[in-house]
């Protein structure tokens, strides 16, 4: 009992970073339709900036305490990625707007890959140690450990989620990321600029991809130049789960992929008598996937975007 | 060593040149004398150029020793020189380096220093029926190959699975051990040789568990194990995961020892892990390291290559001149230096060198390879014993 209890609360702290970097690719896919493969790495570039800036202040300001330092360094990251996505969004896709749909995405996996080297170059191919800023006792909930860093990341995904809601259904810039998302010619002709909208589209993504590359890095202690790649695929499979293009449905696709990841890679073993073993515990999250898609083609939350392809 | 070119070497006294330049060719030394070259591979330039050149330094003295012994084979005296190349480490350059010592028409190689070179070139010296031993590759691979000509006088990364997995039960007195690996050939090599090694000593494994190189969440897998009461872990795998995974182990309240291959037996692993580290937590292997009397052979070897080189033994020096040694033992016994003579005589010796007996198994394994165990104290890796 005990065991299920824990592997649901792993599943929920899994499923809370991927949400909140399904969000990101979400929130994007809903403006453009396109599928900015460079999103995991701007979470890494996030996680690295991050870990520079921690270094930085053990070296010149000692003495800091633990929590103020990985606020200072989360508040660093985040214009930082800002800064980075909004570059991106400059060079790589505008001039690509009007061209067919394959185009942007090729150039978004290529961006991926030049980041990923560029973070190599500068950050170096070795995985670095990414310090604990939390207390490491872990809390107990029901049977369940919880380490503090993990509560902190339920607690964030989902103020990140609230808040991304708000803003898209409570705002201005909100209604007008809609009205673009509807189509972005009328939106032109009612004085909505596409170019800007689209723009703060991407910089509120980098804003969570930063958020999510420091809650990860703290999570597992761990930074390395090729950590965004994974969870991007990861999260992306997530968006697609909860229908990409809906905010709630990237949330509910996180947190059910890493619910079904926890307990697949917890019980596949004895489910089948060791025929296989836990490194098949992606099968399950995809045949998941498959069967959401085989009779929900636009995944359990999404609306009809077949119709803008 | 000379860098004259051989030409110039035309003074009589053959024997003390073939000792001082190992370069120099056959016809250098004087062609009444039989001389006999002896190939070496190691990386001399790159990254771990410094390793490759106290290999080389270890053969060379041990030539230099032959010679000077005198070495009759065959009822007349014997000469041997060295023929040194240089693969970088590159599996590419390994090749290239064991075609030209197979032109050169050596007897035997001693080499190559990492397993990815030797592996590779191992097929050529097997295709022309020369005698390969390396000092210190330890994939299993390299000897599985089906190759007569390969033999390795380390123990290889099976054998150090087996023996953990028995040190695991006889030793730190494992009841329920579990035991993830990385689904690397070298994790699942490891790790399934641990089991062997746990079963055989009969112990019992209660759970495994998978995950891949690239991974660093492990909650789910060490939940998993939690349910099954574990007092030791084994992961095969590198230092990198094992990192993260120590420390979510400490996440889960798990308080199991940590057992791994000599790649999570690194000076980084303390970092890596952080304060998961624990003192006497960690036990974990890598090849070589002698018992017993061997220790004070050892150490007046060690004593003598610093006289002799200038230079410290590194890592690897002792157990190259012990290969060499056992190449001549062999050519000795069979009293030819043809390799196709000598060979039989390879397969089947007993040697007794300064890292300990040496004698080969059916694929050309050593017999008992002795390993040494490490734990973490203090943030420190430090030797605890040496196995066999």
């Amino acid at each position: 009992m005990d065991t299920l209890v824990q592997q649901t609360v792993n599943g929920l702290v899994l499923g809370s970073v991927y949400a909140l970097v399904a969000l990101g690719y979400t929130m994007v896919y809903g403006i453009l339709q396109l599928i900015n493969f460079a999103h995991g790495e701007v979470l890494m570039i996030g996680a690295m900036i991050a870990l520079t800036v921690l270094q930085m202040l053990a070296l010149y300001v000692p003495g800091i305490p633990l929590v103020i330092q990985l606020l200072i360094a989360t508040l660093v990251a985040i214009p930082a990625c800002m800064l980075l996505s909004a570059v991106i969004e400059r060079i790589a896709y505008r001039p690509l707007r009007n061209s067919p749909r394959l185009a942007p995405l090729i150039t978004a996996i290529g961006l991926s890959i030049i980041l990923q080297t560029l973070a190599m170059m500068i950050w170096s191919p070795n995985p670095r140690v990414f310090p604990d800023l939390l207390p490491t006792t872990p809390l107990e909930f029901a049977g369940a450990l919880l380490a503090p860093k993990q509560l902190l990341i339920l607690v964030v995904a989902g103020l990140a989620m609230l808040g991304l809601l708000l803003l898209v259904h409570r705002t201005r810039l909100g209604r007008a990321m809609r009205a673009v998302s509807e189509n972005p010619k009328i939106a032109s002709l009612m004085g909505v600029n596409p170019d800007h909208i689209i723009t703060a589209t991407f910089i509120l993504g980098a804003g969570l991809a930063a958020i999510a590359g420091v809650l990860v890095a703290m999570n597992y202690n761990i930074v390395h130049f090729t950590m965004g790649f994974l969870l991007g695929l990861k999260a992306f499979t997530a968006a697609v789960l909860g229908g990409i293009g809906n905010l709630a449905g990237a949330v509910v696709g996180g947190l059910l992929l890493g619910i079904i990841e926890s307990l697949g890679a917890g019980y596949v073993g004895d489910l089948t008598g060791g025929f296989l073993g836990s490194h098949y515990q992606d099968i399950f999250a995809f045949a998941v996937l498959i069967l959401v898609l085989v009779f929900r083609p636009s995944g359990l939350l999404g609306e009809r975007i077949a119709d803008r392809a | 060593m000379s860098q004259l070119p051989s030409r110039k070497f035309t003074v009589p006294n053959a024997g003390l040149l073939c000792l001082s330049a190992i370069t120099v060719s056959l016809v250098a030394c004087s062609p009444k004398d039989s001389s006999v070259k002896i190939g070496h591979v190691a990386p001399l330039t790159g990254s771990i150029a410094h390793l490759g050149k106290d290999n080389e330094a270890g053969a060379k003295l041990a030539i230099a020793d032959l010679n000077k012994a005198g070495v009759k084979i065959g009822g007349s005296p014997v000469t041997f020189t060295l023929l040194s190349e240089d693969d970088s480490a590159d599996p590419k350059q390994g090749t290239a380096a064991a075609q030209k010592l197979v032109d050169a028409k050596v007897a035997g190689v001693i080499g190559h220093l990492n397993s990815g070179t030797t592996i590779p070139a191992s097929k050529l010296y097997s295709d022309a029926g020369i005698p390969q031993i390396s000092p210190s590759a330890t994939n299993p691979k390299y000897t599985l190959q089906g190759y007569k000509t390969a033999f390795r006088v380390v123990a290889n990364d099976a054998q150090l699975g087996g023996t953990l997995g028995r040190y695991a039960v006889q030793e730190l007195k494992g009841k329920n051990i579990a035991v993830i690996d990385d689904r690397t050939a070298y994790g699942q090599g490891v790790a399934d040789e641990f089991v062997k090694g746990v079963e055989s000593a009969g112990g019992k494994v209660i759970d495994r568990q998978f995950t891949t190189d690239k991974a660093t969440d492990f909650m789910s897998i060490l939940t998993a194990i939690r349910g099954k009461k574990p007092d030791i872990v084994f992961y095969g795998g590198m230092d990198a995961v094992a990192g993260p995974m120590l420390r979510q182990m400490d996440q889960l309240k798990i308080t199991a020892k940590f057992m791994g291959g000599d790649g999570i037996c690194t000076s980084e692993l303390p970092t890596l892990a952080g304060k998961a580290t624990g003192n006497n937590k960690i036990f974990c292997a890598e090849a070589g390291g002698v018992v017993g009397a061997y220790e004070k052979k050892l150490a007046d070897f060690r004593d003598r290559f610093q006289k002799e080189t200038g230079a410290e033994v590194k890592l690897y020096a002792p157990y190259v001149y012990d290969a060499t040694m056992v190449m001549v033992e062999a050519m000795k016994k069979a009293n030819s230096t043809d390799p196709k003579k000598y060979l039989p005589e390879l397969a089947k010796i007993q040697y007794d060198g300064v890292t300990g007996p040496i004698a080969f198994d059916a694929n050309g394994d050593i017999k008992g390879g002795t390993l040494t165990l490490y734990t973490f104290r203090n943030g420190k890796r430090e030797s605890l014993s040496v196995i066999q």
